[in-house]
């Protein structure tokens, strides 16, 4: 038999459905750490070399600074702020730009008439739509929210068209060899097909979204994590300032790395 | 029972328009016996895919008659299966899924699904990566999910494109043996378009050698060869006459298509070619 033969060439499979982590998790830690290590001491020696707590102050008084601003719970509240007004404008940016995008890619004409436009507006950084934003929709929550949303839109809708248009021609034939339908072949193919470049679209798109926020807030804003930079900037508290950013790092960080655990989740066989 | 019977008579197929046209087929004109094993030869690009897609339906010819069953081909369709070079397997979906996918959108109930997956998944020695995506698999076992696939349907015609081009020499072999086994048993047609003489005779009732661009029919072959095939086919006198009259034909197409620059090169290896297999045929 020739299926014999062939399996006699074969490894046994390896159990489904896990790939196992790239590489020792515990060693990666540990340089992970040593990195932190290293940054931390050079900051501390900085820091001690300068001798300005309002120039740089050290790690310990940031951690003060931020336990402070902790306790009195104006953090939580600008924490709070920032990512409503992050996942707000994300949302609506998802919402207008998967379907564009998608749209667009299989519905070639239209994108013809339509990519010309997006790729004029895309060049102009979030910053400078501010003002319009202000005059739009005043000092409030809809400036923040359009000014989030604009700048996650175009990362999204432009990862999302281009999965769209890279869809393999052969896989669409197959499918319909196989007796599949347009409907079918649009809903078993071409959407999976184009999934993993819409997940990267989205977690490129809340990325900016989440830089976006804190420069509106800086200039249009009355609560958040870029209005309390600027607020302890204006009282010369340099470890208040420096407390918001790390804050700021470390959501951002947080949020993508939580949006690649959900790619792999949802995306098992584009990992294996 | 006549089934999977094709007829194409004075086929056309044309690529773009104007300056930039490109005929891939003229006048092609060829008939398939239900149940036969036809291979198709010819030198590169003289349109062998097209030929295939034009049978799978994705690629309506201009002009020209084109039959299944003396049925217009319309579109694609599960009655015909198409096994490409690369497997072409949807990497989103599992083994299992991969195979179902024909079965689910006909609306085969779910048990009966299951069955005939299970089935076909043993027969081509897949059974334990019925779980596994095919990124995980081999290009071997990659191409016998492609075959599985396509054998679920029960399809009346299968339209091969070099499937087993792209494996190694040993994987090859085994998978020509898998692919006759399964012929012998479904007598589906197959029409097998290879580059490889020796595949085309080894596995072929038929073999036809095409003309270079635009493809016509320059040769049509009987493979009078005893099945079930063994190893010692392939070194018997039969065989070999087969493969050097091939071989030639293909040769003379080839450098035509090159032009008559190559020609001295060129000729100096089809006689190379055929001294061998003349050497080779007086040896037994
Ligand atoms: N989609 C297409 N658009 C334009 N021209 C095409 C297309 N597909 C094929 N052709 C042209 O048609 C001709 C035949 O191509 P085809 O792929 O059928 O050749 P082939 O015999 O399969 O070649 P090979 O042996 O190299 O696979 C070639 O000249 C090719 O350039
Ligand atoms: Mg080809």
């Amino acid at each position: 038999m020739a299926i014999e033969a062939i399996k006699s060439l074969e490894l046994s499979p390896r159990p489904p459905g896990r790939f196992g982590l790239a590489g020792p998790t515990l060693r990666r830690w540990a340089a992970a750490g040593l990195g932190m290590g290293i940054f931390l001491a050079l900051w501390l020696v900085f820091a001690l070399l300068k001798g300005n707590a309002t120039l740089l102050p050290a790690p310990a008084e940031v951690v003060r600074g931020l336990v402070a601003l902790g306790a009195s719970g104006v953090l939580a509240a600008d924490i709070f702020a920032s990512l409503r007004r992050v996942f707000g404008g994300f949302f609506l940016a998802g919402l207008l730009a998967v379907p564009l995008g998608l749209g667009l890619a299989y519905f070639r004409r239209a994108g013809a008439v339509v990519l010309p436009v997006i790729n004029l507006l895309r060049p102009i950084p979030p910053i400078a739509w501010i003002p319009l934003a202000i005059l739009w929709f005043g000092l409030g929550e809809g400036s923040a929210f359009y000014i989030t949303a604009v700048a996650a839109f175009f990362p999204i809708f432009l990862t999302t068209y281009d999965g769209g248009t890279q869809v393999d021609r052969q896989h669409i034939r197959a499918a319909a060899s196989l007796g599949a339908g347009s409907g079918i072949i649009l809903r078993s193919i071409y959407l999976p097909a184009a999934a993993p470049a819409v997940l990267t679209g989205l977690r490129i798109g809340l990325g900016q979204a989440w830089m976006a926020v804190v420069t509106a807030e800086l200039i249009a804003a009355q609560s958040g994590l870029g209005f309390r930079i600027q607020l302890s900037r204006l009282n010369l508290e340099t470890a208040e300032v420096i407390a918001c950013m790390a804050v700021i790092g470390i959501l951002g960080a947080s949020m993508t790395g939580l949006l690649k655990l959900l790619e792999k989740r949802l995306l098992p066989w584009h990992h294996a | 029972m006549s089934r999977g019977a094709i007829e194409l008579r004075d086929v056309n197929l044309t690529f773009g328009t104007g300056r930039n046209a490109v005929t891939a087929l003229q006048n092609l004109s060829l008939s398939l016996r239900p149940g036969e094993f036809l291979s198709i030869l010819g030198p590169s690009g003289c349109g062998k895919s097209s030929l295939i897609s034009t049978i799978a339906g994705f690629q309506p010819p201009q002009a020209g008659e084109l039959r299944v069953d003396g049925e217009p081909v319309r579109g694609p369709g599960s009655d015909r299966g198409v096994v490409f070079q690369q497997p072409a397997l949807f990497p989103w979906k599992t083994v299992r899924e991969n195979v179902e996918f024909g079965l689910k959108f006909r609306g085969v109930p779910k048990g009966e699904r299951r069955q005939a997956v299970d089935d076909i998944l043993h027969k081509v020695g897949l059974s334990e990566f019925a779980r596994h995506y095919p990124g995980q698999l081999s290009g071997g076992m990659q191409q016998r999910v492609g075959l599985a696939r396509v054998l679920v349907n029960r399809p009346r015609v299968m339209l091969m494109d070099e499937p087993f081009s792209a494996l190694d020499a040993q994987t090859r072999l085994m998978m020509q043996e898998l692919l006759l086994e399964v012929w012998a048993e479904y007598r589906m047609t197959v029409l097998f378009v290879t580059h490889d003489v020796d595949e085309a005779v080894y596995l072929g009732s038929r073999v036809a050698v095409l003309t270079r661009r635009p493809g016509r029919l320059k040769a049509l072959f009987d493979v009078d060869l005893p099945r079930p095939r063994g190893v010692d086919v392939l070194v018997s006198p039969e065989f070999m006459k087969l493969k050097r009259n091939c071989l030639a034909l293909v040769r003379e197409e080839t450098l035509g298509a090159l032009g008559r620059d190559f020609k001295p090169v060129q000729a100096a290896r089809v006689y190379r070619e055929v001294f061998l297999a003349e050497n080779a045929d007086a040896a037994v």
